[in-house]
């Protein structure tokens, strides 16, 4: 029994918890390309640009909080300085709707045309990025790092295996929480949510029922921009800051839109949760996790791994093709918010 | 090739900009920048052909440029022998595996009706499949990779000159080309760039850790080369009589002839690096003018027509009893291929094969703002999008750097902006890079040289 307890503790300690809070950051990510997707029409590839430009202004708010020695004590001060960061984000998404955006809306240009549009806007955004905080990686986490430590959890348990959960983990999972409560309930509650809808479901349609455009498309990157920001943000917390990443981190988070269905809000949360456990599950090595369940005789000599945790990347894509043969339109239907 | 007037402008533009350069800048500068222009133009012609002909969008231009870096790496590197005799056989066994496994799927497939039954037990065969492969596969590349790691430690190549790498880098290209197509050409042309992206990133991805086929991150350097190496032309009665020829009129100036003499040495020195440059510039000019000369023919050929047809009006083309998948696959297929070309030829150029430098945002996005901006569906303007493109890249930063200065001399030397600016010269690239981009897709959207349309 204790073996059987230990063993989940060894899955809930390297792969559960892990797994749900990059989940939780691919599901934030991917929801903000949803809303791109299902309103303005258009994959935009600039999203993951967003998510740093977000990670970055709420650096430099840390900072600015951290000399002025305003805190939040155990907590870490980016959390102060995240509604600086969301702002600043849907500045930026409002401003490149204005300038860039906007124009082949109104021609109605095809979505490749917009795509290749964001790939522009995802240039200057990398390099206004680059050129403010450079390419190293920061780190601006503080407060206290552990809720739990490994050490505390095999004192407090008497277990062979510890369980550490971090601080950033925990942040992550509940603000995620909080904020697809919050979307979810705006989409079906309230009467600009369900214009959002009926905007995304069909415009035409919309239109002659009298639903300003403009207003769906600016309430569209306030969200946008407040999910990108806090999804780059707990990103950066949880693992540290670096501007390259984000453009490698577009991928999964288009993978999970697609795999959910691209354009269904609860399918984007779901594809992410879905890419990220199986990124995890596949590349973790289960040596120990059987070293508890299996009798002595029959125990791993070798890793237990699928495969090396080089093929991380390869592996969202690998369920992203699966899932696009299978069933094209993604497991949740799309389309429509 | 008949140029019009506007196109000749364009021409002569870049001409005299490179010879601006090497009047600046010196002559080794501006052919590196002309070298690397002519791969560039390689690579926009193969997006071209899919994109601007048919319409194919094609993000993985990094997994067919990195195909072919490992067909130069395979082609020209010398065999490692103690390798093949440790790994050969389990490499084989595995193989001969794969296949019967690729046909027992294949036969299941064919065979077995039910749709649900079809997938679990194809499901079920390629898990078994996998789990025996990877247990001879595994067994035999862990000790190819014990084979001296420090100089070997992968299978090595055919020890072939390394210009037949152009070929075969452009069928390595081309049938992983065929694979992705034949997967992913069904789907609408948004989804199919992301997973393009996506599989491209695969396909650096494993060129990164299957160290027994590439070495992986630990590389590959001193790969052969197609043109004669500089100390061996410095040493040569011939290249030096060709220098002396060139400068005799300020040589014969220099009265002293110890002074004489060192001049000369000096000369051949900066000389000999020029000519192998010139020798690669003349090589990637051979290949691009070829590419050139056939992708035209194929554009105003029938099949062209064909292509364009399918491009602009799918429905109709389709009507009229066209097979529009089996032309998309062929397009993609030839597009990559000549990306693959390109790959191996930048291979050469550099002489050696780092996998973790492929990055998308360097060698997929931006060889596509070379294409945009050149203009799609003229190849013409698509080898101008890429000389443009790719001297804007590499003169961008010396402008940058001047004009930070302007901008700032008011400014205290030491002030902290000023110092934080000229840090992040490098990064003014992209910001350019971005600003043309949606410059040209606002105001011209057609591109530099736009298509022409022929009413035929």
């Amino acid at each position: 029994m204790i073996d059987f307890i230990n063993s989940i503790v060894v899955l809930l300690n390297f792969v559960i918890i892990p797994g749900l809070s990059y989940g939780s950051q691919l599901a934030l990510g991917a929801l903000g390309v949803t809303f791109v997707y299902a309103v303005l029409r258009f994959a935009n590839f600039a999203h993951g640009e967003l998510m740093s430009f977000g990670a970055m202004i709420t650096i430099l708010f840390t900072w600015f909080f951290q000399s002025q020695n305003i805190g939040l004590g155990l907590l870490p001060t980016a959390i102060i300085a995240l509604p600086f960061g969301i702002l600043a984000t849907i500045i930026l998404g409002l401003l490149s709707d204005k300038f860039v955006f906007k124009y082949y809306r109104k021609q109605k240009s095809v979505p490749v045309v917009l795509a290749m549009v964001s790939i522009g806007v995802m240039f200057v955004v990398n390099a206004i990025i680059r050129i403010v905080v450079g390419t190293e990686t920061i780190k601006f986490s503080d407060g206290q790092k552990f809720i739990m430590k490994a050490k505390q959890f095999k004192a407090m348990t008497g277990l062979n295996e510890g369980l550490a959960l971090k601080s950033s983990q925990v942040i992550t999972i509940l603000i995620t929480i909080l904020l697809l409560t919050f979307t979810f309930w705006f989409l079906q509650k309230t009467k600009t949510g369900k214009s959002m809808r009926a905007f995304s479901d069909n415009e035409d349609l919309a239109l002659l029922s009298g639903i300003n455009p403009d207003r769906v498309v600016f309430i569209t990157w306030l969200i946008v921009g407040t999910l990108a920001c806090v999804a780059g943000t707990l990103y950066g917390l949880d693992k540290s800051y670096k501007p390259i990443i984000y453009l490698n981190l577009v991928l999964p988070v288009f993978a999970s839109a697609i795999v959910g269905g691209i354009g269904s809000p609860f399918g984007a949360v779901v594809g992410g949760y879905v890419i990220a456990f199986s990124e995890i599950m596949v590349t973790y090595a289960y040596k120990k996790f059987f070293k508890y369940l299996l009798p002595e005789s029959l125990e791993p000599s070798s890793l237990v791994q699928l495969l090396s945790t080089d093929y991380k990347f390869a592996v969202s894509f690998t369920i992203l093709v699966i899932v696009l043969l299978i069933r094209p339109s993604g497991i949740f239907k799309g389309k429509v918010l | 090739m008949k140029f019009d007037k506007y196109e000749w402008t364009a021409i002569s533009i870049m001409v005299s900009l490179f010879i601006l350069v090497g009047f600046i800048q010196g002559w080794s500068v501006s052919l590196v920048i002309l070298n690397m222009c002519i791969i560039s133009a390689i690579m926009t012609m193969g997006v071209n052909i899919s994109w601007g002909y048919a319409g194919v969008i094609n993000f993985g231009v990094m997994g067919f440029l990195a195909m072919g870096g490992l067909a130069a790496v395979l082609v020209s590197y010398p065999p490692i022998k103690e390798a093949w005799q440790v790994g050969g056989s389990g490499l084989g066994i595995s193989f001969i595996l794969l296949i019967v496994l690729v046909t027992a799927v294949f036969f299941i497939t064919k065979l077995v009706e039910k749709k649900s039954h079809k997938y679990w037990l194809n499901g079920l065969v390629i898990l078994f499949g996998l789990i025996i492969i990877r247990y001879f596969f595994l067994n035999a590349t862990a000790k190819i990779e014990e084979v001296d790691p420090a100089l070997a430690g992968f299978l090595g190549g055919a020890n072939l000159p390394i210009i037949f790498s152009w070929v075969v880098g452009g069928f390595f290209a081309g049938g992983v080309a065929f694979v992705i197509g034949k997967v992913a050409l069904g789907l609408r042309s948004d989804y199919l760039a992301i997973v393009t992206l996506g599989i491209s990133e695969i396909v650096v991805s494993v060129l990164k850790h299957e160290e027994w086929l590439s070495r992986g991150v630990k590389n590959v350097i001193g790969l052969k080369r197609p043109v004669p190496y500089e100390i061996n032309l410095q040493n040569s009665e011939w290249f030096i009589n060709i220098v002396t020829w060139f400068n005799s009129s300020k040589l014969n100036n220099i009265i002293d002839p110890e002074k004489k003499q060192e001049v000369l040495t000096n000369l051949i020195i900066d000389g000999s690096g020029i000519f192998v440059k010139l020798n690669y510039a003349l090589l990637f000019f051979i290949v691009m003018i070829v590419i050139y000369y056939f992708a035209n023919k194929a554009q105003i050929s029938p099949w062209g027509r064909m292509m364009r047809a399918i491009r602009d009006n799918e429905v109709s083309a389709n009507a009229m009893g066209k097979d529009i998948v089996k032309q998309h696959l062929i397009i993609f297929v030839i597009g990559a291929a000549i990306v693959g070309v390109a790959g191996a030829m930048l291979v050469t150029l550099d002489g050696l094969f780092t996998p973790s430098g492929y990055r998308p945002l360097r060698f997929t996005f931006i060889i596509w703002i070379m294409v945009i901006v050149g203009g799609s569906g003229n190849n013409l303007g698509a080898i101008f999008g890429g000389f443009v493109i790719w001297f804007a890249w590499i003169e961008v930063a010396p402008l940058t750097t001047f004009l930070i200065e302007v901008f700032t001399s008011g400014m205290d030397p030491q002030n902290a902006i000023r110092l934080h600016l000229l840090d992040s010269v490098p990064y003014f690239r992209y910001l350019l890079m971005g600003m043309v981009l949606l410059l040209i897709l606002r105001y011209r959207p057609k591109g530099i040289i736009p298509e022409k349309v022929r009413h035929s």
